[in-house]
């Protein structure tokens, strides 16, 4: 139940979100034209990826799917990203300090995800050939 | 730099990034590109990163370095030194830490966003809220889950009566919250009177809150659908915050860590013969106990010794091996493969079959046979295996219950009726490998330890396992 709960939420962001565009249109005039744009090409951009995530995980073996969850974790530790810029911005101190706690999170999982899933990966190994 | 072409190399760091990222989980679908695949995806990361730090907003770095420092202090040694038995608590506490991130960034960006003039509009603010609350909920539920893997939180399901009441109650309130800031907070803080930061610190709070009553509930062997939901709402929490902030790369990798994630818990769930809704409110062992339809009674097993078995085992042309929690628990994996090495030297042929959800997580007992270096070709999912059983001589289960329990196909009064399971009653002659006549998680008797060809070899598995390997070696 939650979890139909959680993808209604999901489809309802998306439906707000194409929904609200036009809105927003209206409401600011025409030069709001091009942060609309943008945001519908956000829209496209979740989709696909989630479209080419879905064709592809659903193809990675049962044997892979420890090192698959390790990776997907690094990966979106991705937020690095979003909280660097947070930690070293023009903004109040305590904010820039929130962004450094949030740095240090994501590092760990940067950081540790690829060393870990790399750990994993190698202790994979197939039958050596007999000599 | 001049701005624009430093905007433009961010870009294309970004699009880069984006890509390596895809290009590495795709190389995840095959055992023998998967490392060279993470490799270039965390190349993708690095160059995200420069690109990121060369962002004309950046105006100090004294605390991106810091943060960078003291993060890579934790997660490097959380990275090499970690045990492979540990890693379903690894993984699950790794799910905290990202969406702690998450939840910063939502809760920074919202204040930010107090002082700038319109305020964060109507779109903005959706994706902030779904940011931070499900990021709350995924920081305390992670917590939570890491705590019963770790064995310093009851692995039972905690029940409470009318808790799944206050559950949607407290659900309904962040949500509830979160559509009320989306109304008054789009357009900036009101000039008089406003409650916009308590409301939020509010909703943040009744997050967190519904992390910890969510996986009170859950049982111990329901984690392998529980971190891959986690891992699934962090995903989603992340995909958020780019939209947030309006980065594609965030977008695109958070997308792709929320579809990893749902479809680890549909097949998890499936597995198990259970829907997500069962998963997360049902704390099914209490339940089903009661509802077990067959009883132990009238019904005798045979105890046999390792001497015996080694006997068996050691003359065996064909065997399957089928792992369970119990492996994990006893550390078995190393003794496991040493027999499986012995049974080969002696001409007979060794298969593994792997349940979908043996283990704590998905994939788990892979990760500890190929720790113990068992080759990934001796590895075998229900699929490719269950028809193998007829032709097998020697089927032995160490530590696993639920998951070779035939009443799934034979009663269809058995709560765990049509779940899948591995065909083991079919093999000529079964061992099992087991510390004691208690049910497995579903609480119901297994039948199979009560046919006429399973034997019953009751200890811990890696001593039982160390002294079938010395025994064989003395045939």
């Amino acid at each position: 139940m939650f979890s139909v709960i959680a993808t209604a939420l999901g489809v309802a962001t998306v439906a707000i979100t194409l929904v609200s565009g036009p809105s927003t249109t209206a409401a600011s005039g025409t030069a709001g034209g091009t942060l609309v744009d943008a945001q519908i090409v956000e829209v496209y951009v979740f989709l696909l990826a989630a479209f080419t995530g879905y064709q592809i995980i659903t193809k990675v073996p049962p044997l892979l799917h420890t090192p698959l969850m390790a990776a997907t974790n690094a990966i979106s530790a991705i937020s690095l990203v979003a909280s660097l810029v947070i930690a070293g911005a023009e903004r109040p101190f305590y904010i820039n300090v929130m962004g450094a706690v949030a740095v240090a999170a994501a590092t760990i999982n940067v950081v540790g995800g690829f060393v870990i899933t790399d750990r994993m990966l190698k202790m994979f190994r197939k039958t050596e050939a007999p000599k | 730099m001049n701005p624009e072409i430093g905007a433009l190399f961010v870009q294309v760091a970004y699009i880069a990034a984006s890509a390596a990222f895809i290009l590495g989980l795709r190389g995840l679908t095959k055992p023998d590109t998967a490392r060279r695949g993470m490799q270039l995806a965390a190349m993708g990361m690095l160059l995200a990163v420069i690109g990121t730090l060369l962002n004309h907003q950046i105006i100090s770095y004294d605390l991106i370095i810091i943060g960078l420092v003291i993060g890579t202090a934790i997660g490097l040694p959380m990275g090499l030194l970690v045990p492979m038995t540990a890693m379903p608590q690894r993984i699950a506490i790794s799910h905290m830490f990202g969406a702690l991130a998450v939840t910063l960034v939502g809760i920074a960006e919202f204040l930010h966003y107090r002082d700038v003039p319109g305020g964060p509009g109507v779109i903005k603010m959706v994706a902030l809220g779904f940011e931070t609350v499900f990021g709350a909920l995924t920081i305390t539920g992670s917590f939570m889950a890491f705590g019963k893997l770790q064995g310093f939180i009851s692995g039972r399901p905690i029940t409470f009566p009318g808790q799944k009441i206050i559950n949607a109650a407290i659900f309904i309130g962040a949500i509830g919250l979160w559509i009320y800031l989306i109304a008054t907070q789009s357009g900036g803080p009101a000039a008089s009177g406003d409650n916009g930061i308590l409301l939020f610190g509010l909703m943040t709070l009744l997050a967190l809150v519904i992390g910890v009553t969510l996986v009170l509930p859950i049982g111990g062997a329901d984690m392998p659908v529980v971190v891959s939901l986690l891992n699934s709402y962090a995903g989603l929490a992340a995909s958020a915050t780019g939209f947030a902030i309006g980065n594609n790369v965030l977008i695109v990798a958070g997308a792709l860590d929320g579809a990893s994630g749902f479809i680890l818990s549909i097949l998890m769930s499936k597995a198990m013969n259970r829907s997500f809704a069962n998963v997360l409110f049902g704390a099914f062992g209490g339940e089903v106990a009661a509802a077990s339809t067959k009883s132990s009674e009238g019904l005798t097993t045979r105890s046999v010794s390792a001497e015996d078995v080694a006997m068996r085992i050691g003359y065996a042309r064909n065997v399957i091996i089928i792992p369970g929690y119990g492996m994990a628990v006893a550390q078995a994996q190393h003794a496991v493969r040493e027999l499986a090495e012995l049974i080969e030297k002696r001409g007979g042929r060794v298969r593994f079959a792997i349940h979908p959800v043996a283990g704590r997580m998905p994939g788990h007992m892979n990760v500890l046979l190929a720790e113990a270096n068992v080759p990934y070709d001796h590895l075998f999912d229900l699929d490719e295996i269950n028809e193998e059983f007829h032709a097998c001589d020697v089927a032995l289960v160490i530590g696993a219950n639920d998951v070779t329990n035939p009443a799934a196909k034979t009663d269809p009064a058995s709560p765990i009726y049509g779940m899948p399971i591995l065909n083991v009653q079919d093999a000529e002659q079964v061992i099992v490998v087991k510390r004691g006549m208690a049910t497995g998680f579903a609480g119901i008797e297994n039948e199979l330890f009560y046919l006429e060809k399973t034997s019953m070899l009751f200890g811990d598995a890696k001593s039982v396992l160390s002294q079938m390997v010395s025994e064989v070696k003395a045939l």
